[in-house]
């Protein structure tokens, strides 16, 4: 029966008579936000916490993963989520339930030692709380970044139509094996989808070609050439085909080009395409 | 070979744990060869034997640390880099800075290659004692 005794006690701490501990929380948090979050949402939200706190004490909840918590943790994980989202710091997020702790020490001063054994107990379970929604914040967090970082991996990979039956690939910083595999995914698709035959990587947006990069490069070519492709590479600038030379890597029979504008005339002298000047026309 | 660190230029130190670390390497070398005013071409070859390395460092070595700054040796200037790891060294020294050989799965050209690309380059390894590289590119 203890338990149930000190659950009652909770209660009575956080349900004093004549006093709105929620609107004087909400006060503390939204004064510690500095307004960035707009007050009636900010009421709403921590009193739909207070109540779910209340009614899970009243069910004899002892801490954060009690079973009688679980719509507390539910509130709790939205509230990280959306102060995650919104850009708000761990702290500012956390604030939120540190600082019913604050609201509650004035009612201690004429608190009986029953009251004050109950806010170390409460404080015991907001200081679980705090840890969750931490917790869950940089959970968000994390995933944010990890969706980021496939956008990112998406965006930088276009592969883009240049003329009938030639596509190119322009890349644009480092190539890792993630990001090869992405592009040569894309460009092997997009072979299919388009019917080309002639396929042309422009590495002028990679800064450094290591053995690594030369490796996916080379892959890539092999994969295109299986499908009947035919790959050139251009944008080799003269620092990275020095860099490669005193590397030792071969290109041996890769067809290589300085800029995109040469490739392309190479790819459509290939499918049998004449460029002709006409007499007269500005150039 | 001890990197004569220019006095008053403190070495800035990077760990090498993941993959993403190889971009920082490459960063921070590229704003030490800018700033040492290396040529466009020397600055690619630095940072490209950064980048071999410190895969290195990670791929075969487990992890480590770079250490990277400036040096001078009489009126020279260069940008240094030492690449150490704990891992379990190298057992055959000559056969690993064979061009083409490689006990990955890798072209075999990154430790022999990052020679060719450097001035000064040292390798101390003994079986089971990690590995440290030690290279320097000075102005011309």
């Amino acid at each position: 029966m203890a338990k149930r005794d000190n659950a009652v006690d909770l209660v009575g701490l956080l349900s004093v008579e004549g006093q709105d501990l929620a609107a004087t929380w909400v006060r503390e948090v939204s004064g510690s936000l500095k307004g960035r979050v707009g007050t009636a949402e900010l009421d709403r939200e921590l009193r739909e916490l207070y109540d779910a706190l209340l009614d899970a004490l009243r069910q004899g909840a002892t801490d954060v993963h009690a079973d009688q918590m679980s719509e507390v943790r539910a509130l709790l994980t939205e509230l990280s989520r959306n102060r995650a989202r919104q850009g708000f710091s761990p702290s500012e997020t956390a604030v939120s339930i540190f600082a019913l702790k604050r609201v509650l020490e004035p009612l201690l001063q004429e608190g009986s030692a029953d009251d004050v054994r109950a806010y170390l107990e409460l404080g015991r379970v907001l200081d679980g709380l705090g840890l969750f929604t931490i917790e869950s914040y940089s959970q968000t967090r994390e995933e944010i970044i990890t969706a980021q970082a496939e956008q990112l991996l998406e965006l930088s990979t276009p592969v883009v139509r240049l003329w009938d039956g030639v596509i190119a690939v322009p890349l644009v910083g480092t190539l890792d094996s993630a990001r090869t595999q992405v592009v040569m995914e894309k460009l092997l698709q997009a072979l299919v989808d388009t019917g080309s035959e002639q396929a042309i990587i422009d590495i002028t947006g990679v800064p450094a070609v290591d053995t690594q990069v030369a490796q996916h490069l080379l892959k890539t070519i092999v994969a295109a050439r299986l499908m009947g492709a035919e790959c050139t590479v251009s944008g080799i600038s003269p620092q990275i085909a020095q860099t490669i030379v005193a590397l030792g890597i071969e290109f041996d029979d890769i067809v290589t080009k300085a800029s995109l504008a040469d490739a392309l005339k190479l790819a459509l002298r290939r499918s049998g395409v004449d460029l002709v000047a006409h007499e007269g026309a500005q150039r | 070979m001890k990197a004569p660190w220019t006095a008053g230029e403190k070495p800035q130190v990077h760990s090498i744990a993941r993959s993403g670390d190889l971009v920082h390497i490459r960063q921070a070398i590229r704003a030490l060869s800018q700033k040492c005013r290396l040529s466009l071409v020397d600055q690619t070859k630095m940072i490209t034997a950064a980048s071999e390395l410190a895969r290195n460092t990670l791929i075969y070595g487990g992890g480590g640390t770079v250490t990277s700054g400036l040096v001078s040796a009489g009126n020279k200037q260069g940008v240094a880099a030492v690449f150490e790891d704990s891992g379990p060294g190298i057992p055959d020294v000559e056969q690993a800075m064979t061009d083409g050989w490689t006990s990955g799965g890798g072209l075999g050209l990154g430790l022999s290659g990052a020679r060719r690309l450097v001035d000064d380059f040292e390798l101390v390894t003994a079986p089971g004692e990690g590995t440290s590289v030690t290279i320097v590119k000075w102005v011309r």
